[in-house]
């Protein structure tokens, strides 16, 4: 096993636990510091791919603001972060066999769609290409024969979500 | 090297981990936190393929800025309706969120 590979299954391994704590445990606080660890892991898998822009992305986005924001959820709803009932609704049975199926479904169908004898491992790029990249992404988002209208629609899209959540936590005026 | 079934795996497995915390759980942030869980997988997925497959165009990994845009604003939605259902039903547990069946 080379070093590589002993780093990519530690990673791996990290982020998974993390996300069981997450769908497990009983403190919601507790769960959603495991998401941050979860969310760490997998922009470790990002650098392992040599995508560093989306790494820094995913920590600025997903540790920075949407943990950030669940945390103020869960304070928001405080209560709730103390509770003594069980942390699953009527299914946990179910869920699980039916989660387990779906692993096993995906699994088989990458073991034989993209079986590991075939694609070993990364193709060798110039570490000029993968500089470049962030370069060609930046291009690509405001290419016209690119992903412009994407990149468009997402602002507004943003815009939206932004006025929309405001709009609708907003407190009634009767509520004293 | 990694072959690049390993990253699938883990994608897979993070996936059905996220998976099971949207059907199991009962909080509603729990399972906002539990779909964020399959978008990073799906995303996994993406830059693997990026990298694996077609390292020369940046499809994949301008997919995945997306797939965090979206992400994004879905957590300011959810969590603002899940702060809106609390402050009107006083509990945010999804199963007893029932007004809209008949």
């Amino acid at each position: 096993m080379t070093i590589q590979q002993f780093v990519f299954l530690l990673i791996s391994a990290f982020t998974l636990v993390a996300a069981i704590v997450v769908v497990t445990d009983r403190n919601l606080f507790r769960a959603a510091l495991a998401l941050i660890g979860s969310f760490l892991g997998v922009a470790g898998l990002y650098v392992m791919l040599e995508a560093g822009f989306l790494a820094a992305a995913q920590i600025l986005v997903y540790v920075g603001a949407i943990a950030i924001l669940l945390i103020f959820a869960i304070m928001l709803t405080r209560r709730l972060m103390q509770t003594h009932e069980s942390p699953f609704n009527s299914q946990p049975l179910w869920g699980f066999v039916a989660s387990v199926l779906a692993a096993g479904l995906l699994i088989a169908v990458i073991i034989q769609t993209w079986p590991s004898s075939e694609y070993t491992g990364m193709p060798a790029v110039s570490g000029e290409q993968i500089r470049g990249s962030v370069d060609d992404l930046g291009s690509i988002l405001v290419n016209v024969d690119g992903l412009v209208l994407p990149f468009e629609i997402a602002s507004v899209l943003l815009l939206a979500a932004l006025v929309g959540a405001i709009v609708i936590a907003w407190p009634e005026k009767d509520e004293s | 090297m990694i072959p690049l079934s390993w990253y699938l795996i883990v994608a897979a497995l993070l996936f059905c981990v996220g998976l099971y915390g949207v059907m199991a759980r009962r909080n509603a942030v729990a399972i906002l936190m539990s779909v964020e869980l399959m978008l990073n997988a799906v995303n996994i997925n993406l830059v693997a393929f990026w990298r694996y497959l077609n390292p020369e165009r940046p499809i994949g990994i301008s997919w995945a800025v997306f797939v965090l845009a979206v992400a994004a604003a879905e957590a300011a939605i959810g969590l603002a309706l899940v702060i809106a259902v609390f402050r009107t039903r006083d509990s945010v547990v999804a199963e007893k969120l029932d007004s809209l069946k008949l």
